[in-house]
C-alpha cells in the first residue's frame, strides 16, 4: 500500500516536472494577485497591516483550486484513471497519493513564497510565522476537499466554473480559522486557537475526503 | 477459476443495448464479443471490469459477485480499453513501470525493456510516448501484456487495431501463450485473428446469445 502510495506521487511528481509551465502558472498567479492589492491601496502601512492575512488568504486559496482541473483531468482523458480504479490497491490509496502531489505543487510551492510577499504588507515577524503555520494547516485541506470537486465535475463541460461554484463555499472555514490566525496573533490574542481548529479540520479532511474522492471518481468513470 | 455473466442488461441513456446475457468461461477459454458498432461490446467489457454497473444481473468471479470482491477481483484482471493509458510526457519504459506498479504487479526497469523489445520497440525505450505512433503507443500499452502473465484474466477491447502485421501475430501468440497456460481472455476485434483456445467461443451481441 505504502509503496503505491510513493509510486503515485513519484508519478504525478515527475509528470509535472515534465511540465514545469503548469505550476509556474499557479506560482505566478499567487505572487502577482498578492502584489497588486498593496499597488492598487497605497502605501498606508495599518491598513495593509490589517488586510495582508486576507489577501494572501484569498490568492492561495485561489491559486489551489485554479490548479485543481490538472488533478485528474489529464488521467481521465487518457485511460489512466481507469487502470487506477482496476488496480489491486484501493482507490482511495491513489486518490491520497495524487492529492500529496498536488499539494507539494500548489500548496507547499506557496507557502516557500509567502513570506516573501508578506513583507510587501509589513506584516511583523511573529505574524509571518503563524502565516506559514496556518498556510501549512490550511493549504493540505484545500488540496483534500477541491479534490472532490474535481472528481465530481470530470469530464463536464465548463468544470472549471462549476468546481469553483461547489468548492468555494465548502473553503470558507478554512479561510475563517486561516486568516484569522493571523490576525488573532497581531491583535495580541495569540493565534494557537485558530490553528488547532484547523489542525482538527485537517485531519478530518483527511480521514473522510479520499473516500468520498474515490467515490465520485468511480461514478464519473461509469 | 470461472468467470460468470449472469443476465447482464446494459442501458445506456434511454437505449437499452443488450439484455440477458448469460455466460461462463473458465481457465483456457477465449471469448470474442462480436457486434456492429454500437451493439454495446466496450459496455460489456466495462461492465465485466466493474467500471461500469449493469442495469440488471451479475457479474461473479469464483460465484461471488465482483461488486463485493473488487480489489480481490483486480487482482486476477488485466484490462486495456479504448484508451491507451498511456502517458504522453513518460517515457516508454517508465510507462509500463509505473502503470504496473500502479496495477498491483510491480516490475523492473530491465523487466519493462526486455518486455518493448519483444514488441519490436527496441529503439523507442527512451523516448517520451508523445513522440511515438499511434501503433507504436498501441503497442507500448500491450507490452503490459508480457508482463502480467501470471494475472489470469485479461479482457481486451480491440487490441488489434492500429497494429502491423508482425505485431498483430505477435500479440496472437502472446494471446495464445497464456490461454495455453490456463488463462482467460475476453476480446473484441474487427480482424479475423487465429487464436488456439481450448474452447474459442463468440458472443454476438446483437443476436444475445454466445455460440
Amino acid at each position: 500500500m505504502l509503496r503505491t502510495l510513493y509510486w503515485v506521487i513519484r508519478r504525478d511528481l515527475l509528470l509535472v516536472f515534465r511540465r514545469r509551465a503548469d505550476v509556474l502558472t499557479t506560482l505566478f498567479f499567487f505572487v502577482i494577485v498578492c502584489t497588486l492589492f498593496p499597488l492598487g491601496v497605497g502605501p498606508e502601512k495599518a491598513l495593509l497591516r490589517t488586510m495582508a492575512p486576507g489577501i494572501l488568504w484569498v490568492a492561495a486559496l485561489l491559486a489551489s483550486m485554479l490548479a485543481l482541473g490538472r488533478l485528474f483531468e489529464l488521467d481521465y482523458a487518457d485511460g489512466t484513471l481507469e487502470q487506477m480504479s482496476l488496480s489491486s490497491e484501493p482507490l482511495s490509496v491513489i486518490v491520497i497519493g495524487k492529492v500529496i502531489a498536488h499539494w507539494l505543487v500548489s500548496g507547499f510551492l506557496l507557502i516557500l513564497v509567502a513570506p516573501i510577499l508578506a513583507v510587501q504588507f509589513d506584516l511583523p515577524r511573529e505574524s509571518i510565522l503563524v502565516l506559514v503555520y496556518s498556510l501549512l494547516l490550511g493549504t493540505p485541506i484545500l488540496s483534500l476537499i477541491g479534490a472532490i470537486g474535481a472528481a465530481l465535475t470530470l469530464g463536464v463541460r465548463g468544470g472549471g466554473v462549476l468546481v469553483s461554484l461547489l468548492i468555494l463555499p465548502l473553503y470558507i472555514p478554512v479561510l475563517i480559522f486561516g486568516a484569522g490566525a493571523v490576525g488573532a496573533e497581531a491583535s495580541g490574542l495569540g493565534g494557537d486557537s485558530h490553528l488547532l481548529l484547523l489542525g482538527g479540520l485537517l485531519a478530518g479532511a483527511a480521514a473522510l475526503t479520499p473516500w468520498a474522492t474515490a467515490v465520485a471518481l468511480r461514478i464519473a468513470l461509469e | 477459476m470461472t468467470l460468470q455473466a449472469h443476465q447482464l442488461a446494459c442501458v445506456r441513456g434511454e437505449r437499452p443495448l443488450f439484455r440477458g446475457v448469460d455466460f461462463e468461461i473458465n481457465a483456457g477459454d477465449a471469448l470474442r464479443v462480436v457486434g456492429e458498432n454500437g451493439s454495446g461490446k466496450t459496455s460489456l467489457l466495462r461492465i465485466l471490469c466493474g467500471l461500469t454497473q449493469p442495469a440488471e444481473g451479475e457479474v461473479r468471479w469464483h460465484g461471488r459477485s465482483i461488486r463485493e470482491l473488487r480489489e480481490e477481483f483486480c487482482r486476477n484482471l488485466f484490462y486495456l480499453g479504448h484508451a491507451n493509458a498511456v502517458k504522453d510526457d513518460l517515457l516508454a519504459w517508465e510507462n509500463i513501470v509505473v502503470a504496473s506498479t500502479l496495477s498491483g504487479t510491480p516490475v523492473t526497469q530491465g523487466d519493462a525493456v526486455n518486455a518493448l523489445k519483444q514488441l519490436g520497440l527496441g529503439r523507442a525505450v527512451g523516448l517520451p510516448t508523445r513522440v511515438l505512433s499511434q501503433g507504436q503507443r498501441k503497442r507500448v500499452a500491450l507490452a503490459r501484456l508480457q508482463l502480467s502473465t501470471s494475472i489470469p484474466l485479461w479482457i481486451l477491447d480491440e487490441p488489434f487495431t492500429a497494429l502491423d502485421q508482425n505485431s498483430v501475430s505477435e500479440l496472437s501468440g502472446t494471446i495464445n501463450r497464456h490461454l495455453a497456460n490456463g488463462g482467460m481472455v475476453i476480446y473484441t476485434t474487427h480482424q479475423e485473428v487465429d487464436l488456439t483456445a481450448r474452447r474459442a467461443r463468440r458472443l454476438d451481441l446483437s443476436l444475445g446469445t454466445v455460440c
